[in-house]
């Protein structure tokens, strides 16, 4: 085999078509549609509010919205005032509650599927858990933790942990049996057949449940703070939302939405770079 | 006029004391066998349905550089039989030693193939050698030198820093094949390897497994439901029955090696092979 068709086979093969430059269009629509609708969007909402004068508290205009971000974020960010240190609180509270609970979430995933009998004796009370709906708790972390960060890393953790807990052991459940006999064929110790085979064998899935439990951890942060906060988007929300200034408010919701999409991002490159193996569709257990 | 062409080995292969002389290749390669297997049985036990018996009482011998195949159609336990021989199932009654000792569990002395790679996708096609390697505790690096080797038996040397997704399912399952092999296990335990491939793959295959086992001298106990397959790989044909699983017949195929693939249409070939069929027809059916 020479080196020319080696290096023919797989991805560069397909990438090597002569017809590139003309479908480049459609092949990548999150570079040419995608922006197209954004346009479309933001010309739709200009329409609403300067041509047909919506009123300014149902559809304020663009460019209010616009300056008040702008105001928001020229600001230091260690400025009370600034939309860098209210985001700032914010991140870091989802941040840290996500951590925590979507690594509690899989440990307990890993070990409720290693050890069949702890499984079925903590099934009811998981599944009676899981069909809470997690922010009822909220109004709870201002009386146990009263208006710091605690009480947000709290629930967060406790909204991004069920995600975790779910898809790690629908995927210990989906591991190929042949794998686990090929490493008991090899006399593979407990630990080996648990970190060489099991753990991989479930990335796709723990990936799919850190997508949905990112998600989540932006709302649970927001909500913590809508019940009492000093600090963070959630407060600021609140706040505008009382003072009837909606503008900002549009731009605060704004603001939520991009770092809700970057921390998708962010999991979905990590899946990139440590699940390249797997098809993402196989994977898909929500909650 | 049949009786003259074939080796009538039941009888012979069910007492111990002549058991030797059953094999064709047993004095070419090893005086005591590598596995003894004697009154073998399963029995499973089925919630709400009572016992299921999967193999009864099975008595044969395999001999050290031997290639054995086992037929029979789809559920009469020889799945079974190979994951005992794996030590990845307990038998239920009987008994059965490799190399001499009593089988309680999985051996150093036997690597499976099983019926599909089974190849770890996050893994390249040199790490998913060495895993056995790493399974029982062995370093790695030093075993390096070897699976390239192994690599380059089995025609993988340009894939070895693949990914199995880059891999068709033939070369798959080589790599599956070299990393059986890097345990060095004196007994290799194939479980329909090449069922999932197409026919001319197949084919190839089986001319690359002959070459292989005819390089590694290893001991070859080989499941499948083809009979030609069977034929033309084995030194030994054992056939068996459904419901419960029995020995029909040891058959010992005297066609002389090496084979190519003109044998399979020479008049002691097709009559190997119709013999078979008849006996597994017998056994309720078959499929080729």
């Amino acid at each position: 085999m020479t080196l020319q068709s080696t290096q023919l086979s797989g991805i560069e093969a397909r990438e090597a078509s002569p017809r590139q430059s003309l479908s480049w269009f459609r092949r990548y629509p999150q570079f040419t549609i995608s922006p197209a609708i954004l346009v479309a969007l933001l010309a739709l909402w200009w329409l609403a509010s300067d041509v047909l004068h919506a009123p300014t508290y149902v559809v304020p205009p663009p460019e209010k919205v616009f300056q008040a971000l702008v105001r928001g974020l020229s600001r230091a960010p260690w400025d009370h005032a600034s939309y860098w240190y209210h985001s700032g609180v914010t991140v870091w509270e989802a941040l840290a509650g996500f951590a925590i609970g979507s690594a509690l979430g899989a440990l307990l995933g890993f070990a409720l599927s290693h050890w069949p009998l702890l499984g079925k004796s903590w099934y009811p009370y998981i599944v009676g858990f899981q069909s809470l709906p997690k922010v009822a708790i909220a109004p709870l972390m201002v009386v146990w933790f009263g208006f710091g960060l605690q009480g947000k890393v709290f629930i967060t953790a406790v909204i991004t942990f069920f995600p975790l807990l779910v898809n790690t052991m629908a995927g210990y459940q989906a591991v190929e049996p042949e794998r686990i006999e090929l490493a008991r064929s090899c006399n593979a110790s407990e630990w080996h057949l648990l970190s060489k085979i099991i753990f991989p064998s479930c990335l796709p899935f723990l990936f799919a449940g850190l997508g949905v439990a990112a998600v989540l951890s932006i709302i649970g942060a927001v909500v913590g703070e809508f019940v009492g906060a000093s600090a963070g988007l959630g407060m600021l929300l609140m706040q505008y939302n009382q003072a009837l200034e909606i503008a900002p408010l549009f731009a605060v919701i704004l603001l939520l939405g991009l770092i809700g999409f970057l921390m998708n991002l962010a999991v979905g490159l990590l899946e990139r770079r440590y699940c390249f193996w797997a098809q993402r569709s196989n994977a898909a257990v929500r909650t | 006029m049949l009786h003259g062409l074939f080796r009538w080995d039941r009888v012979v292969l069910m007492t111990p004391g002549l058991a030797a002389s059953a094999s064709p290749h047993a004095s070419a390669y090893s005086a005591s066998p590598l596995i003894v297997a004697r009154g073998l049985s399963k029995v499973y036990v089925v919630p709400g349905a009572g016992e299921l018996t999967a193999l009864k009482d099975l008595n044969f011998e395999i001999y050290s550089g031997e290639f054995v195949s086992v037929v029979g159609q789809s559920g009469c336990g020889k799945s079974t039989l190979l994951k005992m021989l794996a030590g990845l199932l307990p038998y239920t009654a009987g008994s059965v030693a490799l190399n001499g000792k009593e089988l309680r569990g999985p051996s150093a002395d036997a690597a499976v193939v099983f019926q599909s790679p089974v190849l770890l996708p996050w893994r390249t096609v040199l790490e998913n050698v060495l895993l056995p390697i790493e399974f029982r505790k062995l370093s790695p690096s030093r075993y390096k030198q070897k699976a390239f080797e192994l690599l380059e038996m089995v025609g993988l040397q340009d894939f070895v820093q693949r990914y199995p997704y880059e891999l068709s399912g033939g070369m798959q399952q080589r790599a599956a094949i070299a990393r059986a092999l890097i345990q060095d296990p004196r007994l290799l335990l194939m479980d329909e390897p090449f069922g999932a491939l197409d026919a001319m793959t197949r084919e190839q295959m089986n001319l690359e497994l002959m070459r292989i086992w005819s390089q590694s001298h290893k001991t070859v106990f080989f499941i499948t439901h083809s009979i030609a397959e069977a034929i033309f790989l084995s030194d030994r044909v054992i056939a068996m029955t459904t419901r419960p699983g029995r020995i029909a017949e040891v058959i010992a195929i005297d066609l002389p090696r090496p084979r190519d693939l003109a044998v399979i249409n020479t008049d002691r070939f097709g009559r190997y092979a119709a013999h078979l069929r008849a006996l597994l027809n017998a056994g309720g059916g078959v499929s080729e």
